[in-house]
């Protein structure tokens, strides 16, 4: 009864979203007030029916309802509460119905917070998102429903495949579809635009809110996904260039360039029809994504066309959004003419050289990521694209642009003259290329070139991120420091975090050491300075699997550092093994043990890794959002929810 | 005899547990690139460095064997490629099928420049013209209000 009320509340919610998608556009067209209004209830009764729809999932897999197909194939009865509730988005059917959730969800908050909206503006915005939701509520009803039921009724699950039993796994979808869908909002903003024929700073200044939180729970959800894999999968590693990574991270770095781009639309008027165009591009690499991850054209191209039906249609579905939306911009687009000048040497003219650098670096990722996929399909054999090609290609493509990042927080808005940016980067120069030099020397007397070149970038952009609260400081004291807004606090915070980024990745890819060793009980390794002793192996039972816990002690200079309990676990499902890794760590190193598997005579083979600076990886990725949150809760985003006569909406000087 | 050779390997490979203590610095650092750069067949995108699968631990053999053996880091990889194809290759060759690969981003970054530096050059003499200077207004602005 309750997975087809479920059921039931999912129709109810394409019917609302029908209507979502087509009154207020037809209300714009006749001027009619009533029918724009129908939006926002629409909105808001949407959110409310697929979050029963999803209640009920759930409440299938908390009472462990082996009559629903999707729930005996992603639980077991002994599968933890806490598994039960986050396999509601273990595998496809749910996870597409968690991602139409957070569609609903961010129609609704437009709904709510965006009140001081034009009318027009905000009818429109939520008839682009309902009608996106009709083509998402469809492909779950057509081809992926998580509410069918199978017979006979199976005794127990199947259990949720392992590998997502984790915590990270718990919240890394949730955040990453927050961040996917949320580039939702700044596509229905461009779209709006593009129909009103209506593209000021007012337009860049309510657009910037919302695009800034889709890029934050992006930034957030790609950092876990990498800590979960550097724990979970035991291979120490943190980032694959597997094309399901690619997938959010294309989207990421254009949601990066489409923030700075924003920025210069509201402040300068400038670069509007290429904002609007990345606005367009961001969303459709979420698509895309999507349709990677969810057609399983991933695997083998001959995967999807034995299945072809999800493919084929998110293909359309792609196809239609963007055949439209593109449609759209070369109609429209031209007439978004820029108003005012623009020289390289200004921080516009630095922002657009960042958008350039971002948006072919998404390209290059996109090239590597489909190119194996195209060969494959024109019968031009099969090749791979791994690490050693995207590393090549990448960093030569982000390395001046990281260059440019401390640069432009030297550089003021219009027009820049090299005499006055020269005294305000000297010192910074010179402090980063120093300690850049000392820093491998120090940390660990060798000396590569590569290390230098990171260290000195990572520098470069801390104490250049430093720059614009310095120079307010200096100005004005505590009193200029107090009236630092918001969004150049987040500025600060966020290149803080692409600084602590840069460093962690260059000492962690350099100076990493990794020893696949053999070793039983009492036997030990070492490496680094460091001394790993395999103490003893002895079995512990879970609540749904069976594991090996090691116990590893690590001691430098005859001193313990630290007792490592790896884990081996067989789960009793489904038989596989995963492997828990143990991991100690330091702001400066980590060091990594995992027990790969058994060898005869109670010996184990062992992974031991010495990892430096890895935590700054994911520091540097949480200082980037958190950098996102303070941007966007600025206060004149908020001013201008109150300030809602028409008068303030032409003006587009910001505060 | 092959399903024997192969067998051996794999006995060989359980037996060596990768312990490299034979190898000299310099031959460790290529072993470590060499096996992050071959991919797992039987594995879902994994590296042989990173997979416990028996196939991968028989091509770790492989790599090391040839290493201690002399062979050259080009050798080993044409060695590899020869047995399973251009799909063991996490960097894919350059040859006329993967120019596009190779080159494209190039490309595509220098065509981005080009137009961008077209942009800002038709932008730059466009001069301000009757453009109220808003930013100097803000703070002229700013300045009294304080």
């Amino acid at each position: 009864m309750i997975p087809e009320l479920g059921h039931f509340a999912l129709l109810a919610a394409l019917a609302v979203a029908i209507i979502q998608g087509t009154f207020p556009f037809v209300g714009v067209w006749r001027r009619d007030a009533r029918l724009m209004a129908v939006g926002v209830s629409a909105a808001q009764a949407q959110f409310v029916l697929i979050l029963i729809a999803y209640a009920c999932l759930t409440w299938a897999f908390v009472e462990r309802d082996w009559s629903v197909a999707y729930v005996a194939a992603n639980a077991h009865s002994q599968l933890p509460l806490m598994y039960r509730i986050s396999a509601v988005w273990g595998a496809h059917e749910g996870s597409m119905l968690l991602w139409v959730l957070i569609l609903a969800g961010w129609s609704a908050a437009v709904s709510l917070f965006s009140r001081s909206l034009p009318a027009d503006v905000q009818a429109q915005v939520l008839a682009v998102l309902g009608a996106l939701a009709v083509g998402f509520l469809l492909f779950i009803l057509l081809t992926s429903n998580p509410f069918d039921r199978i017979f006979p009724v199976p005794e127990d699950g199947r259990d949720l495949n392992p590998l997502l039993q984790d915590p990270g796994l718990v919240i890394h979808p949730p955040l990453l579809y927050m961040g996917y869908v949320g580039f939702s909002v700044a596509f229905a903003f461009a779209i709006a635009a593009l129909i009103g024929g209506r593209l000021d700073a007012a337009w860049a200044r309510w657009t910037r809110p919302w695009t800034t939180l889709a890029w934050l729970f992006l930034t957030l959800g790609i950092t876990l996904g990498s800590w979960w894999a550097y724990h979970e999968l035991g291979w120490g590693g943190w980032w694959f260039w597997d094309p399901v990574e690619n997938a959010s991270f294309m989207p990421w770095l254009v949601g990066t360039a489409l923030i700075h781009s924003l920025a210069v639309t509201e402040k300068r008027g400038l670069l509007k029809s290429w904002t609007v165009l990345l606005a367009i591009l961001a969303f459709a690499l979420s698509l895309l994504g999507t349709f990677l991850v969810r057609s399983g054209v991933l695997v083998s191209v001959h995967a999807f066309a034995t299945d072809p039906a999800r493919g084929v249609f998110i293909l359309t579905f792609l196809a239609v959004v963007l055949g439209i939306a593109f449609a759209l911009y070369a109609w429209r687009a031209p007439r978004f003419a820029a108003d005012g000048e623009l020289q390289w040497l200004s921080r516009e003219g630095l922002l657009l050289l960042n958008n350039v650098f971002l948006v072919i670096a998404a390209a290059a990722v996109l090239i590597g990521t489909l190119y194996p996929l195209v060969i494959d399909a024109f019968g031009l054999g099969k090749i791979s694209v791994g690490p050693p090609y995207f590393n090549a290609v990448f960093i030569p493509l982000t390395a001046p642009l990281v260059l440019f990042v401390g640069l432009a927080s030297a550089v003021g808005w219009k027009r820049a003259r090299w005499p006055e940016v020269w005294p305000r980067i000297r010192l910074a120069l010179f402090i980063a290329l120093g300690v850049g030099v000392c820093l491998p020397w120090l940390l660990h007397r060798h000396i590569q070139p590569a290390a230098v070149a990171g260290a000195f970038l990572a520098l470069w952009t801390l104490i250049m991120a430093c720059e614009e609260p310095w120079r307010r400081w200096r100005a004005r004291g505590r009193r200029g420091i107090a009236q630092i807004p918001r969004a150049v606090w987040g500025m600060t915070v966020a290149h803080i975090g692409l600084g602590v980024w840069v460093l962690g990745l260059t000492f962690v890819t350099l100076y990493h050491i990794e020893r696949d060793v053999r070793l039983g009980p009492g036997q030990s390794a070492e490496v680094g300075a460091y001394r790993f002793e395999l103490q003893s192996v002895t079995p512990r039972p879970g609540p749904n699997y069976d594991a090996d816990q090691a116990l590893v002690v690590v001691t430098r200079d005859a001193e313990v550092i630290a007792r490592l309990k790896p884990e081996r676990r067989r789960y009793r499902a489904q038989g596989t093994v995963m492997t828990e890794a143990a991991v100690d760590h330091t702001p400066l190193r980590d060091l990594y043990v995992a027990l790969a598997e058994p060898l005869e005579g109670g010996d184990w083979a062992l992974r031991i890794y010495f990892k430096p600076m890895m935590r700054l990886v994911w520091l540097g990725g949480v200082l980037m959002a958190i950098g996102g949150l303070l941007a966007a809760s600025d206060r004149r985003y908020r001013l201008a929810r109150w300030a809602a006569h028409p008068a303030a909406r032409i003006d587009g000087v910001p505060a | 005899m092959r399903i024997g050779l192969f067998v051996l390997g794999l006995i060989a490979a359980v037996y060596a547990a990768a312990q490299d203590a034979s190898f000299t610095p310099e031959q460790a650092q290529r072993y470590q690139r060499l096996v992050g750069e071959l991919r797992c067949l039987v594995c879902q995108n994994q590296s042989i460095a990173d997979s416990n699968a028996p196939l991968a631990a028989d091509l770790r053999e492989q790599v090391r064997t040839q290493i201690l053996a002399g062979h050259s880091d080009d050798q080993i990889r044409s060695y590899v490629t020869a047995r399973y194809g251009d799909f063991v290759l996490y960097r894919p060759p350059f040859k006329p099928t993967t120019w596009l690969l190779w080159l494209g981003p190039f490309l595509l970054l220098a065509l981005a420049l080009t137009v961008a530096g077209i942009f800002v050059r038709r932008r730059t003499r466009a001069a301000p013209g009757g453009e109220p200077d808003r930013e100097h207004l803000r703070r002229l602005l700013d300045e009294e209000s304080r």
